[in-house]
């Protein structure tokens, strides 16, 4: 009979189940980072002169950061020069159908359950997946232009609809924001795109599928979603890359804006390669996202499961502009092995009588830390703004660690702001209990887990949801039994 | 059913079951009395399989086979319960859920597939009659915010829907006021039937009012000091334990 502590070693030891490599011809750039790195980008992407600029004036705001020193871990030294910041599949000209693209790539995809063929896409789903530093294919396009709804890759969008591009990226996170912000508006290969037109509601769940295959190359996706007055979207993003020894780097940027009356519905299954079980490799994903709910009662909402990645850095965010706007935030955060996440939200009320939610759970099994890090500002003008924030942590096993680092920076005394926190351990007992009933240990810790972090899985879109308990489950289980 | 022979089991180095032999055969109903701390709790705990507690001598033998190799999660589905004296809390998972799963892992270990949603549902419904437990109670979390009450009765709803053949009650009736005593009751003389049997562990004569126990033991000190039938209950409750302990006393020192 297994003990408490195999059943949480075999959890902290499970492998990861996406970690192999897709064999196909690349393009890379050879690592290294300058201005000629950023022009030949640029220019592979065929972009116009203004973003070109704009990449340079990113370049410059990265050259002028230092890597940021608050966090409550170690920061493996980078560099950046290493690096090769552009990966495409060769034999690249534009897709224009899916029986153009590489059917190894679509092996890979189908492997990761991604189907991108339509008829096979799960139902009501588009997809765009996107490889390394290039979007691969958008399914359900057709469907969706009907509605006046544009959902493409990021370079698509900037032959396409340059003004929309232009008017909206940066808006939110500027290239100055804080050094991957900066390193990100320099080097960004790919993305996703989206504008929802006035007063439509988007039929179906929008996806992204983000893969890095290729060694030694980051991933620097941007995605620019714009929800105009009246209208809704759902959106999901998932990811995987193959196991290797070398940290590889993902630092991303997500811009949200939610006119008036809109409202953007965020999702992220992040499953980035953790590293072994020693710490070594795994994905440093840095990312910076951040929604603006820019009319009087537009709302966005993020919800993230993060299972994977060595280090995950991130603070999705809302700035609550308009009156009566809405901003909520519900995480899962996995931690085990050497894992290390360091993540939460920001909340800036500025707007009257704006409101935020906050569940945040985490859970540290192994050796993993988890910190819950989240900032609540309430502006002057910020009447009767409401906050509430609730932070839980579970621990399997004694060797982890869960931390909570909650601010609070309120300018007006009208404002409500409520924070509970809790922390726990599965325990012994509840574990018997279930064995008691017939269920092994392994299928409890995952009913355990499940049940724990319900209230954010609920957020999901259904078909999601499903596949996120899925996730925690293989996540967290060991071979018991 | 079950053959307890001699048994001794310690937990943290303490020896608290000092030989226990008892048999329980199908279809019989018996009850552990005695007084807090005797190891009624522990007895119910090696049986089920609890992970603490060592077991240094004697044999327990269900339906033929070694208890004691089997996972505490085979026991079960072997068809060993135990409503237990402090029931678990597990924020989040819904009763209902948490009951499929372990009906399906019950009945995988027979052979038998997984009730269809459709069939579990029409029996979760009729369970919950015959035990009479609140319908509300069942989509909640497990346990989660139930009273002392809810608890227990929700141990005894499990039972109901689990089947199995051997029940452990570890004082079910602590905590019940006397409706609750009831009703529960009422369930479990429904559920007793030729092919199951029942150990109750309790502290009160009053619960036995209501399930007529066949056999009545009385543990102390990490052994069964006297058996006898309900009226040996009716006795203990006039008397209290103490004539027992000093009985016990004199037999541990002629031994
Ligand atoms: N985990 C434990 N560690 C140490 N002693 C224990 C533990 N569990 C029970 N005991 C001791 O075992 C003895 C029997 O307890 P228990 O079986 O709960 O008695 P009962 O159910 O008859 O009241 C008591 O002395 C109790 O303190
Ligand atoms: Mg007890």
């Amino acid at each position: 009979m297994p003990n408490d502590n195999e059943i949480i070693d075999n959890i902290a030891n499970k492998e990861y189940e996406f970690g192999f490599v897709t064999d196909i011809e690349m393009d890379i750039l050879p690592a290294g980072l300058n201005e000629s790195t950023i022009r030949y980008i640029s220019e592979k992407k065929k972009e116009p002169e203004w973003l070109l600029n704009w990449r340079l004036k990113g370049y410059q705001s990265f050259q002028k950061q230092k890597l940021p020193e608050w966090q409550n871990f170690e920061l493996p030294a980078i560099d950046f020069q290493k690096i090769s910041y552009y990966a495409a599949p060769r034999n690249k000209k534009k897709y224009n159908s899916l029986d153009e693209v590489d059917p190894e790539l679509l092996a890979t995809f189908a492997k990761l359950g991604i189907p991108l063929s339509e008829q096979k896409a799960l139902t009501g789903v588009a997809v765009d997946a996107v490889f390394d530093s290039i979007s691969i294919a958008t399914t359900y396009k057709d469907k969706l232009k009907e509605l006046g709804i544009i959902f493409c890759s990021f370079g698509e969008a900037v032959q396409e609809h340059p003004e929309l591009v232009q008017k909206y990226v940066g808006s939110v996170v500027p290239h100055s924001d804080n050094i991957f912000a900066a390193l990100n508006s320099a080097v960004f290969s790919d993305g996703s795109f989206v504008y929802i037109p006035k007063g439509v509601r988007c039929p179906m769940e929008l996806s992204t599928y983000f893969r890095i295959n290729t060694e030694n190359t980051g991933q620097f996706e941007r995605t620019l979603i714009i929800a105009d007055e009246g209208s809704y979207v759902s959106y999901l993003e998932g990811c995987t890359a193959p196991m290797r020894d070398e940290n590889q780097l993902h630092a991303a940027v997500v811009e949200l804006i939610a006119l008036e009356n809109a409202e953007i519905k965020y999702s992220t299954v992040q499953n980035w390669y953790p590293g072994d079980k020693d710490g070594k490799g795994g994905i440093y994903n840095f990312v910076t996202k951040r929604g603006i709910c820019k009319g009087a009662n537009a709302k966005i909402s993020w919800t993230q499961v993060e299972t994977g990645s060595a280090i995950t850095w991130k603070y999705p965010s809302v700035i609550l502009q308009g009156d009566n706007s809405t901003g909520e935030f519900y995480s899962v955060a996995v931690t085990r092995n050497r894992q290390i996440a360091d993540t939460g939200t920001k909340m800036h009320h500025i707007g009257r009588n704006t409101r935020s939610r906050i569940i945040s759970k985490g859970i540290s099994a192994g050796e993993g830390n988890n910190s819950y890090r989240g900032l609540v500002q309430i502006g002057p003008k910020a009447d009767l703004a409401r906050n509430f924030t609730q932070c839980d942590s579970l621990l399997i096993g004694d060797r982890c660690g869960a931390h909570t680092f909650p601010y609070i920076e309120s300018k007006n005394n009208t404002a409500t702001v409520e924070h509970e926190a809790t922390t726990s351990k599965i325990g012994e007992d509840q574990i018997f209990y279930l064995n008691q009933r017939g269920i092994d240990s392994e299928k409890a810790v995952a009913l355990i887990i499940n049940g724990y972090a319900k209230e954010v899985l609920n957020q999901l879109p259904m078909e999601f949801a499903v596949e996120a308990q899925k996730l925690l489950s293989i996540t967290l289980e060991g071979s018991v039994g | 059913m079950l053959t307890i022979k001699n048994l001794h089991a310690e937990v943290e180095e303490k020896q608290i079951l000092k030989g226990i032999n008892l048999t329980v055969n199908a279809g019989e109903v018996h009850a552990i009395m005695g007084p807090n701390g005797s190891g009624k709790s522990s007895l119910a705990s090696v049986l089920a399989g609890r992970e603490n507690y060592r077991v240094t001598q004697g044999e327990v033998i269900f339906k033929g086979e070694n208890l004691l190799d089997m996972s505490p999660e085979v026991r079960a589905r072997e068809g060993v319960f135990l409503a237990f004296q402090y029931p678990i809390e597990i924020p989040g998972v819904s009763n209902i859920n948490f009951l499929k799963t372990a009906l399906s892992e019950i009945r995988a270990h027979k052979n038998l597939p997984p009730l269809d949603a459709k069939e579990f549902l029409r029996m979760s419904r009729e369970k919950q009659k015959l035990v009479e437990f609140d319908a509300q109670l069942v989509n909640r979390s497990l346990n989660e915010g139930f009273s002392g009450g809810e608890k227990k009765r929700n141990e005894i709803f499990q039972l109901a829907m689990l089947e199995p053949a051997l029940s452990i009650l570890d004082e079910t009736d602590s905590g019940l006021d006397i409706d609750a005593l009831r009703i529960v009751s009422k369930g479990v003389n429904k559920l007793r039937s030729e092919n199951n049997a029942f150990i109750i562990i309790t502290h009160y004569q009053r619960l036995l009012e209501y399930i007529v126990p066949d056999f009545v033991h009385v543990l102390y000190d990490g052994r069964i000091v006297k058996s006898g039938t309900k009226e040996l209950a009716l006795e203990l409750e006039e008397k209290g334990y103490d004539w027992l302990k000093e009985e016990s006393r004199e037999k541990a020192t002629t031994i």
